[in-house]
């Protein structure tokens, strides 16, 4: 079981990347000049994000080299480890449904910190890439059509957040940990 | 509420510094900071370019509308009380598929599309039913296959298997995911019986769209 779930980690980027374009050159789609015209897109969401990234990494980083950040983390440490999870994801579990940007930013000081293969780093990394920024979703889907009660969707968001968090924390302890 | 969590930071950023005597940290902290994130976002091109020109190759080819086909059995289900011919229903399924596709940029536009079309069915405007309850609360889940920009940043510091969180990061998100519908079921059904909607094509004259029935403008149970 566990063998499957690494071979579909290894197996699905290059499926997916073989299988488009010969999926799209069956249905006689020009797949090269698909592939130019939706890649420039690509250069500019990279650029775009810039800025709320330096924003968030530098508040970040500031929190971090202050002692802000140890003393936070240091205060919770005891009762994460009881439990199997590192301290050091709790702000992030605290910024992802916030802001996408800032959970981002988090994440990638963990890399650097810790290294890509930490087992920190793989956690984050799960939270971060598993579930969306619940306020921003809600803002923007219920602000677009003005709706100002939204009544029970923060709520269920909010929750299934928290219950992510924990299903991440456990595939990881699952992939990872016991090896 | 991101302006304080960012202001607050760099606040208590800079009394701890000055507390702990680390002044000269955390003004290196500062621009190391703002180079990190130059350095990462470049470190993005390289991916963003190939993925989304993958994809761009997947929505040309037709993939969305044919994912969004075998979606739609189960997506129907979780949507009782929208009509399976309504247009919202449509862009419902596109804003799944392109969502399940990692397309980010088109599952966007449509959610909002399937919100106003679930706004001709809402009665009254400023109070969010409960189908739109459950597109929002399947969007915050957000069930992703292939967590690009992650994968990306491990890349570029030196990850020796950049893609191996694919694997946990799709159980965890079928997880939440999974815990999404629950708990807006759970919800939906504590809010009660859900309200009238307006039929646009045959008006009901058991109930005159004239006079909705009286529901509560919070939810129950409280804040």
């Amino acid at each position: 079981m566990l063998d499957l779930i690494q071979l579909v980690s290894t197996w699905a980027i290059p499926v997916i990347i073989a299988f488009i374009p010969l999926y799209a050159a069956f249905r006689k789609i020009p797949t090269y000049e698909s592939f130019i015209d939706g890649a420039k897109d690509g250069f500019s969401t990279a650029i775009g994000i810039i800025p709320s990234l330096v924003g968030m990494l530098t508040a970040i980083s500031m929190f971090r080299a202050s002692g802000a950040m140890d003393a936070i983390i240091g205060l919770f440490r005891p009762l994460f480890e009881r439990f199997g999870v590192p301290a050091d994801v709790l702000p992030l579990a605290l910024l992802r449904p916030l802001t996408g940007a800032g959970s981002l930013a988090y994440v990638t000081d963990l890399i650097k910190e810790h290294g890509p293969d930490s087992f920190v780093a793989r956690i984050a990394s799960t939270i971060q890439g598993s579930t969306d920024t619940t306020l921003y979703v809600i803002t923007v889907y219920f602000g677009a059509v003005g709706i100002r009660n939204s009544r029970y969707a923060l709520k269920v968001g909010l929750i299934s957040d928290f219950i992510g968090f924990f299903a991440a924390v456990a595939a990881c302890w699952l992939l990872f940990g016991l090896v | 509420m991101v302006n304080w969590i960012w202001m607050g930071m760099i606040v208590i950023s800079v009394l701890f510094g000055a507390i702990n005597g680390k002044m000269e940290q955390v003004a290196e902290a500062a621009f190391g900071g703002a180079q990190t994130g130059v350095t990462v976002c470049l470190g993005l091109v390289s991916i963003l370019v190939f993925w989304m020109g993958l994809m761009r190759i997947a929505e040309d080819a037709g993939l969305v509308s044919k994912l969004a086909r075998l979606l739609a059995p189960i997506v129907r289900r979780l949507f009782p009380d929208v009509p399976p011919d309504h247009p919202a229903m449509g862009y419902i399924l596109s804003n799944m598929s392109a969502n399940l596709l990692g397309l980010g940029n088109a599952a966007t536009p449509m959610g909002i599309k399937a919100m106003q079309e679930l706004q001709t069915l809402n009665p009254d405007k400023t109070v969010a039913t409960p189908a739109m309850c459950t597109l929002l609360a399947l969007n915050t889940a957000s069930i992703t296959l292939v967590p690009t920009t992650i994968i990306a940043i491990r890349m570029n510091f030196g990850s020796l298997h950049p893609a191996d969180i694919v694997a946990p990061t799709l159980l965890a998100t079928i997880i939440s995911t999974g815990a999404a519908i629950v708990v807006d079921r759970w919800y939906r059904r504590k809010a009660g019986r859900p309200p009238k909607y307006i039929q646009p094509t045959r008006p009901s004259s058991a109930s005159p769209p004239s006079s909705p029935p009286p529901r509560p403008l919070t939810p129950p149970g409280g804040g």
